[in-house]
């Protein structure tokens, strides 16, 4: 049954994403968008979906996934319910790495951000799960939450700080910094998914140790499980994961919570079955925050990174009331 | 002659032992505090000796000197103190009564709640309405949010630890909504709200900033020292608190209210600047002790002096940059923080 319904939800996703193709701003008809992929004429309407809408769906989607996969995977690793990139400042620290590069280094290019995006995203992350394993307890959900709540305000506040003394491309990095998929280009997604590729890959394979790790660290150990290296190996599929697609689409909230608790509460504890649909439900859903983004404030877009804050918080709230105290 | 000295109204409504060497302490941070305003008024593009900055202040100095200083710096300066003093005292009563150490206005989503009010009156009113209204619309921005955050964070009572959590979700999605004001906006209020979202004293001037939130301070600070008395109470915990005869939960609230209404008025003219709320207090207790009475005074002192400094470093360093001052204070702040929670570590 399970695999039924994941390619019943991947048939929702490829029917949304070519909603997304065809409505905005201008709707296209199906026939039109049809048309451009087949028989190219090189019209107003066929360019404006092979240049903007398509690379648009699709980055919508795969960052998507992956913001998605990701989060499920922080949150067994570090046993905290409310653990996702954006909450544990890892998010933020490639947002400001990057910010750091293009102003100060003159860095510039996708590939060369990428890079800087994971290195942010590695040291921001190791920072806080380091911070939020010290102590007698070993790592509780609160303390890491704290970490990385004051990992993001310092990393925000320096960001924001670069951005106002440099004063370039201002609106541009700040429609970015909350987190939006419009006005990309194909080659921007073409730079950062064999990142996100690898990542889906390392999170997969790993997928059965997860559900081990699941059970806590000291059953895992008395298993035979290396935990150790399990651990390094989901950090490094983590990194890989959101440092691609805060590269692409800035700094995203909430999704990485969202969706694992959807996931979990449907599909019950194996990993196995967690992690594709994370990934697709994680997809549908950034494609269809993005979708009704346009219909907000039409003609103006909102950012998709305020619709996922906003339809996230409630989900947050929810699960911190949820949330015993453990340690 | 005995370490206190009780200073006590008739009733005993308002209480406090007054303790020697938080006196003295208090009087060396004032001095210091007056040092850092007069070094920091001389400080800038234009150097001035701070024998030439008191002599101008007395009145006697040369006239180039007095439009620099009275007109341009010293509303700064002023403004510095206020808003990091009333920040500073913010966090002290939350975390006093949140008990907790790593309770301050910006964790706990005050701030993004006053800075959002703020934002919206630069957007919906800018221009229109006069300036001076802006503390009540980032005042009761801060209101609201706290009221939801104490609502959703109630379960019987309220978790401090609860609290703290769904104040970080909320002011993630506060921020947000900011966010998408500024960029909805036009680039000049974009480039503005920022600078607020940040927090930033840049720019103060006498009529607009200092004349607007002088009253609120002056009325503020002076009514949270009175409830010292309550304060001191709240911190030895809920049953042993109301076994003394105290209304714990109505005390609460209203403290509560102070805190939120002291960092409202501080966010509309000096913007979120983070985490003064979080190390002035703490280096207050490390100071005098834990008792209230002297906890607020020093702690109002050190944060104006964090503050002076964070603007002073923010405004020289990176000539002919200003960078906002609360990227400073979140650059201290957070390792800070950090640091809190490692000496913590094992509490939670």
């Amino acid at each position: 049954m399970r695999v039924v319904y994941l390619f019943t939800l991947l048939g929702a996703l490829g029917a949304i994403m070519i909603a997304s193709i065809a409505f905005g701003v201008t709707d296209i008809p199906l026939g039109t968008v049809w048309e451009s992929l087949t028989q190219f004429n090189g019209s107003n309407e066929h360019l404006v979906i092979r240049t903007t809408r398509i690379p648009r769906a699709l980055i919508a989607a795969s960052v998507g996934a992956c913001l998605a996969v990701a989060g499920a995977v922080m949150q067994v690793m570090t046993r905290n319910p409310i653990a996702s990139p954006s909450t544990l400042g890892v998010n933020s620290g490639a947002a400001f790495f990057i910010m750091l590069a293009s102003v100060w280094l003159g860095v510039s290019g996708m590939n060369a951000f990428t890079w800087v995006a994971l290195i942010g995203a590695a040291i921001s992350g190791g920072i806080v799960f380091l911070l939020g394993s010290v102590g007698r307890d070993g790592m509780s959900p609160v303390k890491i939450t704290l970490a990385g709540a004051s990992m993001s305000a310092f990393f925000a506040s320096l960001t924001q700080g670069l951005m106002l003394t440099d004063g370039k491309m201002f609106d541009q990095i700040l429609v970015w910094l909350v987190g939006s998929v419009a006005g990309r280009e194909m080659a921007q997604l073409q730079a950062v998914w064999p990142y996100m590729l690898a990542g889906m890959i390392i999170s997969l394979l790993l997928s059965r140790h997860l559900n081990v790790l699941a059970m806590g660290d000291d059953v895992a150990q008395g298993l035979g499980q290396s935990t150790a290296y399990i651990k390094l190996f989901g950090a490094l599929a983590v990194i890989l994961l959101a440092g691609a697609s805060v590269a692409v689409a800035g700094p995203i909230a909430f999704v990485g919570i969202i969706i694992p608790h959807i996931v979990r509460y449907f599909i019950g504890t194996d990993f196995r079955w967690i992690l594709p649909y994370c990934a697709v439900l994680g997809a549908i859903l950034l494609v269809a925050a993005d979708l009704g983004s346009r219909y907000i404030a039409m003609p103006k877009e909102v950012p998709v990174g305020v619709m996922t804050a906003v339809i996230g918080v409630p989900f947050f709230v929810y699960i911190a009331r949820k949330g015993r105290r453990t340690s | 002659m005995s370490k206190y000295k009780p200073l006590r109204s008739r009733g005993a409504q308002f209480s406090v032992l007054i303790e020697k060497r938080a006196v003295w302490i208090t009087l060396i941070l004032f001095i210091v505090c007056l040092a850092a305003m007069i070094v920091s008024t001389g400080a800038g593009s234009q150097f001035i000796t701070p024998l030439n900055v008191i002599k101008t202040l007395l009145g006697k100095g040369e006239p180039t000197y007095e439009v620099i200083i009275m007109k341009l710096r010293l509303p700064r300066i002023i403004i510095a103190v206020l808003v990091g003093s009333s920040l500073a005292v913010a966090g002290a009563v939350l975390q006093s009564i949140i008990r907790n150490p790593l309770a301050s206005p910006d964790v706990a989503g005050i701030t993004e709640g006053a800075s959002l009010g703020a934002v919206l009156f630069i957007f919906l009113f800018g221009g229109t309405v006069p300036i001076h209204w802006m503390p009540l619309t980032s005042i009761t921005g801060a209101f609201l949010i706290t009221g939801l955050l104490y609502i959703l964070a109630w379960k019987k009572g309220v978790d401090p630890l609860r609290l703290v959590l769904i104040g970080i979700g909320i002011s993630a999605a506060i921020k947000s909504i900011s966010y998408m004001l500024v960029i909805s906006g036009p680039l000049q209020l974009a480039q503005r709200s920022l600078t607020f979202m940040t927090g930033s004293i840049y720019g103060t001037s006498w009529d607009k900033d200092v004349l607007t939130l002088l009253p609120w301070v002056a009325v503020l600070l002076p009514l949270t020292w009175l409830q010292t008395r309550n304060v001191n109470i709240q911190a030895l915990g809920d049953e042993v608190a109301s076994s003394a005869g105290a209304h714990v939960q109505k005390h609460r609230l209203l403290l509560l209210a102070l805190s939120v209404a002291l960092a409202g008025a501080a966010v509309a003219i000096g913007g979120a600047i983070g985490f003064i709320g979080l190390m002035a207090p703490h280096m207050a207790r490390k100071l005098v002790g834990s008792s209230f009475g002297s906890v607020l005074p020093v702690s109002a002192l050190l944060g104006a002096i964090i503050l002076l400094l964070a603007d002073l470093a923010a405004r020289t360093a990176f000539l002919p940059n200003d960078v906002p001052a609360g990227v400073l204070t979140a650059a201290i702040g957070a390792p800070f923080f950090m640091y809190l929670l490692y000496r913590n570590r094992n509490r939670y």
